[in-house]
């Protein structure tokens, strides 16, 4: 029964990629093809672009998608215990309480170091 | 239908195979047919909220204006900038109707109408759903466009960052059902649990409209500061797709509030009539579609600061705080494992609707006295700067 969950997902991934692929293939034959130059440069409201593209970025990004995973770890072992949770004991709870309490202190502390903040 | 395909004499594993392949073609179709008629309401209620008509000149209300744009857009010319990633950049606005396509294979549209009902439903939701930040950062990153890149930066960031107090309020249903599949969620909503958990529903919606990337948080496409956003190099049928997917995606949120908060396809003569079912959802999820549009329509943009510190310093810390008030509350009722009806599910939910109640209250006064005490500070340097001003 399981199995068959799991063909109709794999049947879908593979028509979901199908159904947007098609009218793009059906605008390419459809649509007109004059290219130049001047239509393949880079749009950044009429100004001549320069230098490299794809250049150093702020590492703000960085630390936000380090917190982020920490949270998205977090949020994994939740799943389990929400889960079974009506079968938990009380003691489930407190464990968990105990466990989020933890990576609350850790976004404290991310947060007073100002890491949280865009600046 | 599989007994029908096995009465023509197809062996067993080939008839469940058509059977469900079918059924991918209806699902796959009816996403796509639905976006154009979905488009149109948009339109048309985003036409109202602005005082003005929206499309009313192709065909009766303007009902055709979808089809007239798909026409157009096919027919316009497909460029590719200079220096672009021509793999990534072909593939992007592919990849982000995928995401959004997904989800629809878990979505209940009634008691027996399921794509498929897997164990791990709501967990399937949040991987597919994480799909779609990847085909914005390809987009961005392929265009060799400076603009394109610092809005799949943005955006990128605010996807992340609201995936966890989305994550966070789905964790609610699953642990009030006891179960990840959105079949037994929606069968085990005998009172909505709209009802029993609001403020779960209100972080719901608020971090469902940050993921599509629309209303106050629509930072991936502000126009005045970044051209138009990660998809400003693509053109034609390409850019269309990246359309369908943020209107098919907002719409996948109202769906998916529908299913989690709203009891799904439940209603009146729902469990004998699954076309009735298929109504009840669709209803609801317009309901949350249209609240949706209202937040977007009536608030403006927020800054980057602004909306990183609303998720990270509210909206997560919140949700966690509710997340454990709502498993307390759950705890410490007797019965909670056994909700069989009506009359079982009334009194955990007009417990859990006082708590939340009380909760929306005391977070409401914890936002007045911030609001206040702010106001006065910019208040006291404006009088400041007044009277510095007049000094001179």
């Amino acid at each position: 029964m399981s199995l068959n969950e799991w063909i109709f997902i794999g049947l879908f991934f593979a028509l979901s990629w199908i159904l947007p692929a098609t009218p793009i293939v059906l605008g390419k034959i459809l649509a007109p093809r004059r290219p130049n130059p001047v239509k393949h440069q880079v749009y950044e409201c009429g100004v001549e672009t320069f230098g490299d593209t794809r250049v150093q970025f702020r590492a703000q990004y960085y630390i936000f998608a380090l917190v982020f995973v920490l949270f998205d770890v977090e949020l994994v072992f939740l799943f389990p215990w929400a889960l079974a949770y009506n079968q938990l004991g009380l003691f489930a709870l407190f464990e968990m309480t105990v466990f989020i309490f933890l990576l609350v202190v850790a976004l404290v502390y991310t947060w007073r170091k100002g890491a949280l903040t865009w600046a | 239908m599989t007994e029908l395909l096995q009465d023509i004499g197809l062996s067993h594993g080939l008839a469940v195979f058509i059977a469900k392949a079918v059924g991918v073609m209806v699902v796959g179709a009816f996403g796509l047919l639905w976006t154009l008629l979905g488009i149109w309401i948009e339109r048309k209620a985003a036409g109202r909220f602005q005082d003005r008509l929206g499309p009313n000149r192709v065909g009766p209300f303007g009902l055709i204006q979808s089809i007239a744009d798909t026409v157009k857009i096919l027919l316009k010319e497909d460029l590719m900038p200079q220096g672009a990633d021509r793999w990534v950049f072909n593939l992007a606005p592919i990849v982000s109707v995928v995401s959004v396509m997904l989800i629809w294979a878990v979505v209940p549209f009634s008691g027996s109408w399921i794509g498929s009902d897997l164990n791990i439903g709501v967990l399937y939701l949040v991987a597919v759903g994480a799909f779609g930040t990847v085909a914005v950062l390809m987009a961005g990153w392929s265009s060799n466009n400076k603009y394109a890149l610092l809005s799949a930066f943005r955006s990128v960031a605010q996807l992340v960052s609201y995936e966890v107090p989305m994550v966070l309020a789905l964790l609610v249903p699953v642990l009030l059902s006891g179960s990840m599949s959105t079949q037994t969620i929606v069968e085990q909503q005998h009172i909505m649990y709209l009802l029993a958990v609001p403020l779960t529903v209100l972080i719901f919606l608020t971090s469902g409209q940050a993921e599509t990337g629309r209303g106050p948080f629509d930072l991936l496409e502000a126009e005045s500061e970044i051209v138009s956003g990660f998809h400003i190099e693509y053109s034609g049928m390409k850019f269309g797709m990246f359309y369908v997917a943020e209107f098919l995606h907002a719409f996948t949120i109202g769906v998916l509030t529908a299913i989690l908060f709203m009891g799904g396809w439940r209603g009146p003569f729902a469990e004998d009539v699954p076309l009735l079912g298929f109504i009840y959802l669709m209803i609801k999820s317009m309901v949350a579609y249209m609240v949706l549009i209202w937040v977007r329509m009536t608030l403006p943009r927020l800054r980057i600061d602004q909306l990183l510190d609303f998720n990270w310093k509210f909206l997560v810390p919140l949700s966690l705080v509710n997340l454990l008030v709502v498993a307390f509350v759950w705890k410490i009722l007797p019965d909670t494992d056994q909700i069989n009806s009506f009359g079982d599910a009334l009194v955990p939910t007009l417990v859990l609707l006082v708590v939340n109640i009380a909760l929306i209250a005391g977070v409401g006064a914890i936002l007045r006295e911030r609001g206040r005490r702010e106001r006065q500070r910019v208040e006291a340097r404006l009088t400041a700067a007044e009277s510095a001003a007049a000094g001179d």
